[in-house]
């Protein structure tokens, strides 16, 4: 892409930059959350009534709620949970009311809200501050969730999710909050939910990158071209719905799947991968299906505990040279 | 509307709720209804008289004994009674059922079996209401178990700090389910909970429709008028178990408790009285009547008649444009 057309930014600059550009488009858009009056007062939302900017008491359960209150009936709400664990305490409204109202009244309600949730690792938070909390919620029918994994998926999921008239779930990777590409300056740039990116073509083995995993999936492809291999890279950017053409399409090119997620084994959302291509994909495998994921451990304090589980570089290479 | 006519209507609609609960119950001994329902009979004065203080436009959400408040905010009946038979003609298509009768053309953004669920929500669509500047207001339904609830608690902080147009209304039924509140309240009076927040509020006799309609209505003036919200506790009773046909193994209320109930605080014969005091006749008031069964027979055949719900149908609706669902 050329300059004029794009800007070279952090993942994290390109979420904010999806909010402001939103906010200024679309007068029903808000935003609530916690701590959020100083970022306004900073002008991170721009130019942008304070009425629409509601830094809300510590109470998830209730403003989650609100929201959806608040998106039946004319606005397009962003909740932002900030970290991820903190959903939990959100969760009643977003499954009991926002995922099922529309079902629920006969599609006499849309809920066009959106959740956003930052997922911390690797930086010694401990168990309550470092889950990945998305495939409980790949369980709930009536939800989209997405994954970005690059700072221009950020952007074009982000806006994507608040344009969308279902609640949107929008678990962002804190680890690649530094990481800087060119992204798209065009406000009516979007990321299309449901359709996931190949990353890198490759004829021998399918990396199925789910979120964070991204640039490991990468550098673990990269390290498997030196030895002979030519891995594919799928990075799945949707959760909800999901892909399950591109998962299918890069099973029948390869025949080897390894997924890799930093979500805990069981029940994973590496798991529902797995469970659609033996479903839909068997004859297509030429070995069995390999998962490089987060034991089912909590989260360690320590680094020398926490690093080692997740999945990584070599974890992932390795798996993939198993399979050939 | 005057005050006679609001007097009119409220006992009609007070009235269609009577009859709309006894004609559930005559379908559940058919065994026409699956599923749980509850009745509101007992509580029609403290819904009516809520509801009769709001616009069309204003915003309602309430509770699993969510039959009595569509009803009192002016909702058609045959879209009601056949959404309790899971018709593919019911309000809801069929997706919501007993617990769940939201009617949007009368303002309702939802009934809610999650106990405290339509608070915020409610609390919510006031936001809104202040956000794009309109004057509408929003009420929430709920019961004495709810203020137990987080969500209630998180509301009505929010609402007080944001001054928003939303009036919390407690049916104080004096039961979650078997459970009597005097032995899960700190103390007794859930309006004083309002306290804490710092929003004014006030106890009603939910057996009296007057009471209930004039404190309802200052609430919805200060809300309108940007006054913020207004927590109001309607002192009210169920004639009925939890719900319909419920077994209750043990007591937890005294059979003389229930029939002092009826046979004293029937909100419905209160009013009748009243009204009879204020002038009206007899014959009117039979009129009524009759109005008020007719349009629930009526619905009751609707429901009876409509086509049931096509089984592929339950895959339509889940999102706002399809997308596959795996089966």
């Amino acid at each position: 892409m050329n300059e004029a057309t794009t800007a070279r930014m952090t993942y994290l600059d390109a979420l904010g930059l999806a909010q402001r550009e939103e906010m200024a488009r679309d007068d029903t858009v808000i935003i609530i959350g916690e701590d959020i009056s100083l970022y306004a007062a900073g002008g991170a939302y721009g130019d942008i009534d304070a009425k629409r900017i509601r830094s809300a008491p510590i109470s998830e359960n209730g403003f989650a709620g609100m929201a959806i209150g608040a998106a039946i009936t004319g606005l397009r709400p962003i909740v932002d949970l900030t970290i991820a664990n903190f959903i939990y305490l959100a969760s009643d409204p977003i499954i009991n009311q926002a995922a099922r109202l529309r079902y629920m009244t006969g599609g006499q309600v849309k809920v066009p809200v959106t959740y956003r949730a930052s997922m911390w690792h690797n930086q010694g938070n401990a168990a309550q501050h470092s889950d990945r909390p998305y495939p409980m919620f790949m369980n709930i029918p009536g939800l989209k969730i997405v994954t970005p994994a690059t700072p221009t998926d950020a952007k074009g999921l982000l806006k994507a999710a608040i344009r969308d008239d279902d609640p949107v779930l929008v678990f962002e990777d804190n680890d690649l909050w530094a990481v800087r590409e060119p992204v798209p300056l065009d406000p009516d740039f979007v990321v299309p939910i449901g359709k996931a990116a190949v990353r890198r073509e490759g004829r021998d083995v399918s990396i199925i990158s789910v979120a964070g995993c991204l640039p490991h999936a990468l550098a673990a492809a990269t390290a498997l071209a030196k030895d002979g291999i030519s891995a594919e890279v799928v990075d799945l950017r949707t959760l909800l719905p999901l892909d399950t053409e591109a998962i299918l399409n890069t099973v029948g090119k390869t025949g080897r799947v390894v997924i890799a997620d930093y979500a805990h084994r069981t029940c994973g959302a590496a798991a529902e991968i797995a469970a659609i291509i033996v479903e839909d994909g068997f004859d297509l495998l030429k070995k069995p299906v390999r998962r490089v994921v987060t034991p089912d451990v909590p989260i360690p304090f320590s680094e020398a505990m926490e690093k080692p589980l997740y999945p990584s570089q070599d974890s992932i290479a390795n798996a993939a040279r198993s399979l050939m | 509307m005057s005050k006679h006519d609001v007097d009119g209507e409220a006992y009609l609609r007070m009235l269609k709720i009577r009859h709309f609960e006894q004609a559930v119950s005559a379908l559940i001994t058919e065994g026409a209804v699956a599923g749980a329902c509850h009745s509101s009979i007992g509580q029609e004065a403290a819904i009516v008289g809520a509801c009769m203080a709001l616009r069309r436009d204003d915003y309602m959400s309430g509770t699993h004994r969510s039959h009595g408040h569509p009803i009192g905010k002016g909702a058609e009946l045959n879209g009601l009674m056949a959404e309790i038979l899971g018709k593919a003609t019911g309000v809801c298509k069929g997706r919501g059922g007993s617990m769940h009768l939201t009617d949007t053309s009368v303002g309702s953004i939802g009934e809610s079996a999650i106990v405290g669920g339509g608070i915020s929500l409610a609390t919510g669509a006031a936001l809104s209401a202040q956000v794009r500047g309109t004057d509408q207001v929003a009420l929430t339904f709920f019961g004495d178990g709810a203020v137990n609830e987080g969500a209630f608690h998180e509301s009505l902080n929010m609402a007080s700090i944001w001054k928003l147009p939303v009036i919390f209304f407690c049916e104080n039924n004096g039961y979650a389910a078997v459970t009597p509140a005097a032995t899960t309240h700190g103390q007794p009076d859930v309006s004083r909970r309002a306290d804490g927040y710092g929003l004014p509020g006030v106890t009603v006799d939910g057996q009296d429709f007057d009471a209930v309609y004039s404190q309802t209505q200052k609430a919805v003036t200060r809300a309108r008028d940007g006054g913020g919200p207004t927590l109001i506790e309607a002192k009210t009773y169920r004639f009925d178990e939890h719900c319909v046909g419920l077994f209750i193994n043990g007591s937890y209320r005294s059979k003389e408790e229930v029939e002092r109930y009826k046979t004293e605080r029937d909100p419905i014969a209160l009013f009748r009285a009243r009204l009879l005091e204020r002038g009206r006749s007899e014959a009117d008031l039979i009129n009524t009547q009759a109005e008020a069964r007719r349009l629930v027979e009526a619905a009751v055949a609707f429901a009876k008649q409509s086509p049931c719900s096509d089984p592929e149908s339950a895959f339509d609706l889940v999102h706002a444009s399809q997308i596959p669902i795996r089966r």
